[in-house]
């Protein structure tokens, strides 16, 4: 170990290092934003209630088994293969030449939704039944029910395991080196490439990986406690004025 | 007087098991109704059918004279016309008391956010839950729970409330807040259609009585014709062993 070393690292390559982290963090933001807006989309998607009609019910099952693929695919199958078929997919078989950021957005972004359209419906369904009945109850339909009703309970409850995914993306958006994102990791190999020196700058990309999950985790669990509201509510005393 | 529903030859099944067989009554304007009947005798399977919580297996359900189990009918118009109240309040959790009562009005009637509250606060006054606005179900009693949403019914003014077992899932001294509620909204001329299993109370408020047996009507009468002189020997039966 060699502290100098260290030193000198930091010293010399500290923006190329910081333009990583936030490269890094920008993709698993968006990522993780865009895959949850996937998962809410596909959680209200497969717990609507089946209609009666032919041509609604084949729409609907169509779009089910459709979903199902999705989630099926993108779960089983690696981040950083998903990254080699998609980027270079597009452009030797569809001559796309994809800009590497927005592939970069575009793989993390499906692959968080393929999960976190699993873990909206485990919130769907965990919510309790007459949830649903009461805003029946008063008119709503499949949609205002699940805006209005259930899935603010949702999103509380699976908050946890969102800033989950947003951590495990932290983490994961170092494959996208195999296509020349210029996240952290791909800075760090830069670095280290340059000077011949493995362990320092890979030392230094551990910690600043370590600041961002660890940031993350409290700044969620903070928005956590702001969503549950105070403990206790103030009585009017004089409701005549409302 | 005026027909507000009309149950004809109503049918449910789950699977094989039919719950409810050949229903067949009416509830008028203003008239306060109560079903009583044994456990599994599917009266709460009636009031789950007549909002179309449950999706009834055959017969009508006309309301003002239409059948709403015709394909195409609105169910979301016609269900702001019916107000639920649950055995287990079923409070929207993400909301406050007022907003439990307000989202309903905003969301489907389009009422504007400061017309629903003052909707909501009308009947809030009317069940005691006015300076509680700003809680949380999760911060409530059950009898409070259950009387901020019989306000949450009332204040998308239907045209009759349908209450399944309201008292049911309270504890025995926290009952009779509830029904002082319910009594005071029966006075008022609301129609109501109440399933229970408080004998007193039914006797009290109800113009009418539907025993429900094994998913049929059994015997339907006034209050004084069913408690003191029932015809059939199955409401005799439930009567002696209930009232004891």
């Amino acid at each position: 170990m060699n502290f100098e070393w260290i030193v000198k690292v930091i010293t010399n390559y500290w923006p190329m290092f910081l333009r990583g982290a936030g490269m890094t963090l920008f993709i698993s933001l968006l990522g993780t934003i865009f895959g949850f807006i996937i998962g809410l989309i596909s959680g209200v998607i497969r717990s609507m209630p089946m209609p009666e009609s032919g041509i609604k019910k084949a729409i609907l099952k169509f779009v089910n088994i459709i979903l199902s693929i999705y989630v099926e695919v993108f779960r089983g199958t690696p981040m950083i293969v998903q990254a080699m078929v998609i980027y270079y997919g597009s452009a030797q078989v569809l001559n796309i030449n994809m800009n590497r950021l927005a592939a970069a957005l575009l793989i993390v972004s499906i692959n968080t939704g393929a999960y976190m359209a699993e873990i909206v419906r485990g919130g769907i369904v965990s919510i309790d039944k007459g949830q649903f009945e009461a805003a029946y109850a008063v008119g709503m339909n499949h949609i205002q029910t699940m805006t209005n009703v259930v899935l603010p309970q949702v999103i509380r409850n699976i908050l946890p395991a969102t800033g989950n995914e947003f951590v495990i993306n932290i983490k994961d958006t170092s494959v996208l080196n195999v296509i020349s994102v210029t996240e952290l990791y791909f800075q760090t190999k830069t670095v280290a490439g340059n000077n011949f020196r493995f362990f320092e700058p890979f030392f230094v990309a551990c910690v600043l990986y370590f600041i961002m999950t660890f940031t993350v985790t409290r700044i969620l669990r903070f928005v956590e406690r702001k969503l549950d509201g105070p403990e206790n509510f103030t009585m009017i005393y004089n409701p005549m004025q409302i | 007087m005026e027909r507000v529903l009309e149950i004809v030859h109503l049918k449910k099944s789950f699977g094989t098991h039919e719950v409810l067989k050949d229903i067949n009554f009416n509830v008028n304007k203003g008239e306060v109704v109560c079903i009583i009947g044994p456990s599994g005798s599917g009266k709460s399977t009636l009031l789950r059918c007549i909002n179309l919580l449950e999706k009834p297996s055959g017969g009508k359900i006309l309301y003002k004279g239409k059948n709403i189990l015709e394909e195409n009918h609105d169910i979301y118009a016609y269900r702001t016309k019916l107000g639920m109240v649950f055995q287990q309040f079923n409070l929207f959790n993400n909301h406050n008391v007022l907003s439990n009562c307000t989202v309903g009005q905003i969301k489907v009637l389009k009422r504007s956010k400061k017309e629903a509250e003052e909707v909501a606060m009308k009947y809030l006054r009317v069940v005691g839950m006015e300076q509680y606005i700003n809680a949380k179900p999760k911060q409530l009693s059950g009898g409070q729970k259950q009387r901020v949403a019989i306000a949450r019914a009332l204040s998308m003014e239907p045209d009759v409330m349908l209450f399944d077992e309201p008292t049911s899932a309270l504890d025995p001294e926290l009952v009779d807040e509830v029904l002082r509620v319910m009594k005071k909204l029966a006075q008022t001329g609301l129609t109501m259609l109440i399933v229970t299993h408080e004998m007193e109370f039914a006797k009290e408020v109800a113009d009418r009585i539907v025993f429900m047996d094994k998913g049929i009507i059994e015997e339907e009468g006034s209050p004084e014709e069913i408690f003191n002189n029932p015809k059939k020997e199955r409401t005799r039966d439930f009567l002696r062993r209930t009232l004891k």
